[in-house]
């Protein structure tokens, strides 16, 4: 039957389309894949430091800083990524570049993967800082007391005691953050990115393949999260290994 | 008066002219907002002292405890640690804070505080909470510290639980734990701010033993304790906190044999 021959050659097409080596778009959207994941793992990292500033700011601070705080959380957390994105993107380079001039330098151009991180970045330390804040908080407080009362300095007991006791708190909520990174990279599309999505985009436009760069593309961002997943889970195993399983306590 | 006469021959005392002070604490005030916990305390301990504070709930004993290692900040009175009078200033809301960091940081690692709920860290083993503040705090080698703190496991009986974690322990356990803890660094005193408050009664013993132990070596120590039979066995010299003042002290024997406030006697009868 005909049909019976359509259904191989789809598929054979398919592969072809999708072949990492010159007719086919593959190579393109690996690329995408691998400026999307380093677009993400910078952002997720930013915000992981604007988020410790931001928590410890929110719990410790003075009421300046408290202030200040609660305004960057509040003001990222109210306004669509997208319209942030557009407005960091364009507005935050051209403010730049005027400041650069008004000091006499030269204008200059901010590349795309700079400028993605730091963005998403910024969006993502207003949700960390949420994060981190909540999970210091859940930590007893008898053992910030008793770092104290044997003379440890805020910074080693940041890194010694509050870090690492906080983290089987943050982690459940550090990974919906990480994956909503991954998938906040499709966003920089809309600034002419060239991330997974535009790039896969343009391969499906130019050989009017949607079905097929669309589906791939979909299998590639889940088999981020799937690989994720795998690494989250061993980590929050390990941040975990002193406390009793919870299903112990039933 | 023959209770007088005891303690003018006891061994302990008369001793303890020659030693050095430990802890010197003048007319200690705490306000927390309008509430006064602590009118006007004050104490000296020598070298190999050990001063039980007693107390109802709400009479200042916990919290005076806590103004030696600056847990919290006294509102007003003199502090003297190591011979070392701390410096306060002025925290611009009618209390003071400590005016240099560093110098409570150095105190704080001198004194081995052993908390109501033990208060490890869950996050490390038993033997990783014992080198913790060797290592990090006082810069003592690892091995070094490691050798110490078995040897400390093995004297409050937990040397198998070294590679254990804390929430795997009984609370006796993680109390004897944390005594090892507060023993690593090796302190010029200990506090032990109701040691055995939060234990099953079954569990009580095991850490008074250690800690009666500790004053049959002659280590200078602070405890606040609802133990009075404890209290009794142990102390040098015995302090009744009410409202904020120091009511009666002096000797144990003294104290619990012939106490001559009312409110001690009535004290000494609830409780026991």
């Amino acid at each position: 039957m005909a049909d019976a021959s359509i259904i191989p050659a789809g598929i054979t097409g398919m592969f072809d389309l999708l072949s990492p080596v010159a007719p086919g778009w593959g190579a393109n959207l690996l690329r995408g894949l691998v400026r999307s994941l380093q677009i993400a793992l910078g952002a997720f990292g930013m915000g992981l430091m604007i988020g410790t500033l931001g928590a410890y700011g929110k719990l410790y601070g003075g009421p300046i800083v408290r202030d200040l705080a609660a305004i960057y959380t509040t003001l990222v957390r109210a306004i669509p990524e997208l319209v942030m994105i557009l407005l960091l993107y364009y507005a935050g380079t051209d403010l730049i570049n005027r400041i650069l001039e008004g000091m006499g330098y030269q204008r200059v151009d901010i590349s795309g993967l700079v400028a993605g991180i730091v963005v998403l970045g910024f969006v993502q330390g207003a949700y960390a800082t949420e994060v981190l804040r909540g999970a210091i908080k859940a930590i007893p407080q008898g053992e910030i007391e008793a770092a104290r009362a044997y003379g440890m300095s805020p910074v080693l007991m940041m890194r010694r005691i509050t870090l690492p006791a906080m983290l089987p708190h943050a982690l459940p909520g550090l990974a919906n953050l990480w994956l909503i990174s991954t998938k906040d990279t499709a966003l920089l599309a809309v600034v002419g990115f060239s991330e997974l999505t535009l790039e896969t985009r343009q391969a499906a436009g130019a050989t009017k393949a949607y079905m097929t760069f669309y589906l791939a593309a979909g299998a590639l961002y889940l088999f981020v999260t799937l690989f994720s997943n795998v690494i989250l889970e061993w980590v929050e195993k390990r941040a975990r290994r002193g406390m009793p399983s919870v299903r112990e306590a039933h | 008066m023959t209770a007088t006469v005891a303690v003018a021959a006891d061994p302990l005392q008369s001793g303890a002219a020659e030693q050095a002070e430990a802890i010197h604490i003048e007319n200690l005030h705490k306000r927390f907002g309008a509430l006064e916990v602590l009118k006007g305390v004050s104490m000296t301990a020598k070298d190999g002292d050990v001063v039980a504070m007693i107390g109802g709930s709400g009479s200042g004993k916990s919290t005076f405890l806590r103004c030696i290692n600056f847990l919290e900040n006294p509102t007003s009175g003199v502090i003297r640690i190591n011979g070392e009078d701390v410096k306060m200033v002025g925290d611009g809301h009618g209390g003071q804070v400590p005016a240099n960091r560093r110098q409570i940081e150095r105190i704080r690692s001198r004194l081995g505080m052993v908390f109501q709920n033990f208060n490890l860290w869950q996050h490390m083993t038993l033997i990783q909470n014992v080198i913790e503040v060797p290592v990090h705090v006082l810069g003592m080698k690892r091995d070094e510290a490691m050798a110490i703190g078995e040897q400390l496991l093995e004297r409050v009986g937990l040397s198998a639980k070294r590679d254990v974690y804390p929430a795997y322990m009984s609370g006796g356990q993680q109390q004897r734990g944390a005594i090892a803890r507060a023993l690593a660094i090796q302190p010029r005193v200990m506090l032990f701010d109701e040691p055995t408050s939060a234990l099953d009664p079954e569990l009580v013993g095991e850490v008074l033993k250690v800690i009666a132990d500790l004053a049959k070596e002659g280590r200078t120590m602070l405890l606040v304790t609802h133990e009075m039979k404890f209290a009794r066995e142990v102390a040098s010299h015995v302090m009744y906190l009410h409202n904020g003042i120091v009511e009666e002290e002096g000797p144990p024997e003294e104290l619990f044999g012939s106490p001559k406030s009312e409110r001690l006697k009535q004290f000494i009868r609830t409780v026991s």
